[in-house]
Parts: structure tokens; C-alpha cells; sequence
């Protein structure tokens, strides 16, 4: 439980740094640390997506980083993937289910230490380029 | 004004594919379908990093939304245990917030690539 709560708050730390909702980690936390299923935790994670993107949003905007009308666009472009993608997840077994996660979870790494490799050693530096 | 029509119908179809490879990771995955956003809005539509950012995590409240009410027509949603885990991160999304605008994120993103690595061979393992 313990660790269900930590990897909570790590998660949200990665939403509000890199903009993902932070099931990347809610969903293994669920699996490993209260033992759902991974089509239990895949779903519970998304649950628990929505407060995290909302609060994380909200701050955003306030620093004029949201761009209300492409977000709510996206999101409602989203509908017939997210359908089709729940269906299949549900129509997968577990073990290739979470094999598949798995993987996205590496590429997620991969595209992170990427990310890192571009940005300045220090965000002040960023912030008198900017200035 | 042709021209003009035509930009903006390039951007609808782009922002269509956008939102639809989000709610297919979303609803495969678990997840809010950022992974795709963010790098999408800034290679596709050239976002500044940060605005993709914001308007992906606004997007996710959309998106996540939609598909946890079809995961919930499966019956699949926990929701004892989505409080534990989204109620701390709530609290890590205001600080991970902050930290975005004053720290270094070098150290914070391989920090968490070392973490998903870890997190990935447990989930194998297990």
C-alpha cells in the first residue's frame, strides 16, 4: 500500500513535469504492489488519470501553457481510438497485455533519456533564453 | 483564402490522428496517451515543448475520461484503489508542476527513465 502511494505521487510528478496523465507508472504500481490484474489496473490507472490531468491542467493554464480549444478537440477526437483501443486491450490475455506494457514502458524511458540528452544542464539557463 | 482553407483542413486531420492514436494508447494501456501528444503537437503542429505539455495534460482529462467510462462498462475500474494511487499523485502533479518551471528536469527525466526500466522488469518478472 505503501508502495501504491508512492509510485502515486512519483506518477504525478511525471504528469506535471512531461504532461502524460502518469499511468506509465500507476498501472505497474496496481499490479505489482495490490495485485490487480493488468486488465484491473489498466482501467483503475485511468480512473485515476483524470483528477492528476485536471489539477495538472489547471496549473498550466495559469502559467498560459494550455491551449484550451486544440485540448478539448483532441480530446473528443479521441473517443472512437480509446473505444476501439479498451476493446482490444480486453479482447488480449493478461500476459501479452502486460508484455506489450512492458514494452511501452522501455520506449518511454528511451524517449525520456532523449528528452534529457536536448535539455540544458540548468532550467535557469532556459529561463534567461527565454527572457 | 483556398490556401487558407486548405491549411486548416490539414490541421483538423493532423489533430484527428493526434486524438486518435491517444485514445487508442489510452484505452490499450491504461495510460493518458501523453507519450503521443506532446512529441505529435510539437512535431506536427510546432508547439513550444512546454504549451504541448499544458494542452496535453488538459487533453488527458478528455481523454482518459472517455475511456475510463468504457473500461467501467466492462466492469473493470477499482475504485477503492484508483483513490489510493490518484490521490497522491495529485499532490505529485502540483509539485512535478512547479518543478518543471524552476528545476533541473535533466536529472528528473533520467531519474524516471532508470525508474520505468526498473518498474518494467518487475512487471515481467512478476
Amino acid at each position: 500500500m505503501i508502495g501504491t502511494i508512492a509510485a502515486g505521487l512519483a506518477g504525478g510528478v511525471l504528469a506535471g513535469v512531461l504532461g502524460v496523465g502518469g499511468g506509465i507508472l500507476f498501472v505497474p504500481a496496481l499490479v505489482v504492489f495490490m495485485n490487480l490484474s493488468q486488465h484491473h489496473a489498466e482501467a483503475t490507472s485511468l480512473l485515476a488519470i483524470i483528477p492528476v490531468a485536471l489539477v495538472g491542467a489547471y496549473r498550466q493554464d495559469r502559467y498560459g501553457n494550455v491551449r484550451r480549444g486544440d485540448a478539448v478537440l483532441l480530446g473528443f477526437l479521441s473517443i472512437a481510438g480509446g473505444i476501439a483501443g479498451v476493446a482490444l486491450a480486453n479482447a488480449l490475455s493478461g500476459a501479452v497485455l502486460r508484455d506489450s506494457f512492458a514494452a511501452l514502458m522501455v520506449l518511454v524511458a528511451g524517449q525520456l533519456l532523449r528528452k534529457a540528452r536536448r535539455e540544458p544542464a540548468q532550467a535557469h539557463k532556459r529561463r534567461e533564453r527565454m527572457l | 483564402m483556398a490556401a487558407e482553407r486548405a491549411l486548416s483542413r490539414a490541421r483538423s486531420l493532423k489533430l484527428t490522428a493526434i486524438g486518435t492514436a491517444a485514445g487508442l494508447f489510452s484505452g490499450l494501456f491504461g495510460v493518458g496517451g501523453g507519450t503521443v501528444v506532446v512529441p505529435l503537437l510539437v512535431l506536427w503542429l510546432a508547439y513550444d515543448e512546454r504549451v504541448a505539455t499544458g494542452t496535453s495534460l488538459a487533453a488527458i482529462v478528455f481523454i482518459a475520461g472517455f475511456a475510463a467510462a468504457t473500461q467501467g462498462l466492462y466492469g473493470n475500474v477499482n475504485l477503492r484503489d484508483a483513490a489510493l494511487v490518484g490521490g497522491p499523485a495529485v499532490v505529485g502533479v502540483v509539485l512535478g508542476a512547479a518543478l518543471q518551471q524552476r528545476l533541473r528536469s535533466r536529472a528528473i527525466s533520467v531519474l524516471f527513465a532508470l525508474a520505468l526500466v526498473a518498474s518494467a522488469v518487475e512487471l515481467v518478472l512478476k
